[in-house]
């Protein structure tokens, strides 16, 4: 929506906002604690080396409960405008990007802010944060459900996780290998040029080069 | 599609198919459907397959490893003491060997947490605990007996009706082999018919008692009597126990 405030200014699009950069940081910080204290708790030869279970457990708990703070944060709120159109941008669709995922990035799409890989991603992260927020909770308080509840709810934490680590390794090597993208997580921008190449879609629907300070 | 969709505004999306909504309610479906039938589901596949087999797909069948002072004590199976005392005719303190040479007892049984994770078709080895028990003499005054763990933290205990149940054991072998160290051996308790929980881990004592001690984890919330079928159980009519 806005270009940054450097001298080469029509060289430079904003695609994070600092809200947006502080979410996803939070967030990143959450699952990496969720994920390394997951570990010892699913393998059990691992823990006890460093801190006792329920310790571990605690961490696990807390930082479970906090998990959905970022994202509902950077949402609501006058802060949330870049968020909740990012949103928007993830949730709709063109047929385009429908034909494109399906033949595997074999079409020919004109990418949004986005590309399909990357919206399935958040998709994904914002669905297992739900998902795996419940049926902890459901493992925390198991009292409340009859046992094989409690059984079916370890069975999805444990797929769930599976998968979670499988997506938040695939972000992180494609993060790795796009340089420019990684960076605009950090510093918010990223090059016209890159933009036009990557996210063309995005640089012509939101006007990108008629606004801005 | 550049003539299709020249310039869209925010407020045209709905235009478009709403993907991202779609796969999100979807994943979460997924989840509810999982909780109310990944029991069943993973009951099928680990008889279809095989528990061994069973074991290897995510959240199937294996054991999640609990200590509650983050260690596991090792004891060696030369150096294994089991203490029985309290309101018994003969104190005695057993060596692995010698509960070795006592009547053996084994049977194959699944291992249920109370939180909700599963492992079917474990094989156990041991002495019956009433076999113990009546080894050592209880006196009538006796109510309960209490256990005490190697690691200085658990303790557990159980009426002694419920300690005369055929599948309570001291055992010695789990899973066709001498019990592991982060299963609680060389020696543990396996009370089949309750929650893991009961099942007390480096078994170092066992104490006949003329009142229920209440154990660790029902310190911390969990029911006294563990019964997996969540009843008050066949030896105990008194639902506030449970």
């Amino acid at each position: 929506m806005t270009l940054t405030q450097t001298p080469a200014r029509s060289l430079r699009v904003l695609r994070f906002d600092r809200v947006q950069r502080g979410a996803h940081w939070a967030n990143a910080l959450l699952f990496f604690t969720l994920m390394f204290t997951a570990i010892p708790l699913y393998f059990g030869s691992f823990f006890g080396i460093v801190m006792p279970r329920h310790v571990i457990e605690m961490i696990h708990l807390w930082t479970g409960l906090a998990l959905p703070l970022p994202i509902i944060v950077s949402l609501i709120g006058p802060w949330g405008k870049a968020m909740r159109h990012d949103v928007r941008r993830i949730n709709y669709w063109t047929r385009d990007e429908i034909r494109w995922l399906r033949s595997a990035g074999k079409t020919k799409l004109e990418s949004d802010k986005f590309n399909p890989g990357q919206k399935l991603n958040s998709i994904f992260i914002g669905a297992s944060i739900l998902v795996m927020l419940v049926t902890g909770a459901m493992l925390q308080w198991f009292r409340f459900f009859p046992v094989p509840w409690r059984s079916g709810a370890t069975f999805v934490h444990d797929v769930f996780a599976y998968a979670v680590f499988f997506v938040v390794f695939g972000h992180i090597v494609m993060a790795l290998t796009h340089r420019e993208a990684l960076r605009s997580i950090f510093k918010g921008w990223v090059n016209r040029s890159w933009a036009e190449r990557y996210a063309p879609r995005w640089l012509r629907e939101e006007r990108l080069d008629d606004v801005g300070p | 599609m550049t003539a299709e969709f020249p310039r869209v505004a925010p407020e045209e999306f709905p235009k478009r198919v709403n993907v991202g909504r779609r796969v999100f309610i979807g994943l979460a479906a997924l989840g509810a459907l999982g909780v109310a039938f990944g029991n069943s589901v993973q009951n099928f596949v680990g008889s279809a397959v095989g528990s061994g087999l069973g074991g290897l797909l995510p959240g199937g069948d294996r054991f999640r490893i609990y200590s509650i002072t983050g260690a596991f004590p090792k004891i060696t199976r030369d150096k294994y003491r089991l203490k029985v005392s309290g309101l018994v005719d003969q104190p005695t303190t057993f060596t692995l060997a010698e509960l070795q040479s006592m009547p053996k007892t084994s049977f194959t049984k699944a291992f249920q947490c109370v939180t909700g994770w599963r492992v079917p078709d474990v094989h156990w080895e041991g002495v019956k605990l009433s076999d113990i028990l009546d080894r050592v003499g209880v006196q009538s005054s006796a109510v309960a007996v209490s256990f005490d763990s190697y690691d200085n933290a658990d303790t557990e205990s159980l009426t002694l009706d419920q300690a005369h149940l055929p599948d309570v054991i001291v055992a010695y072998s789990m899973l066709g082999a001498p019990v592991t160290t982060e299963h609680g051996g060389p020696v543990r308790l396996y009370v089949a018919p309750m929650f893991g929980y009961k099942s007390l881990k480096w078994l170092s004592g066992i104490r006949v008692v003329d009142s229920v001690e209440v154990g660790f984890w029902e310190q911390n919330g969990y029911p006294i009597n563990g019964w997996l079928d969540g009843t008050t159980g066949p030896n105990n009519p008194d639902p506030e126990l449970t």
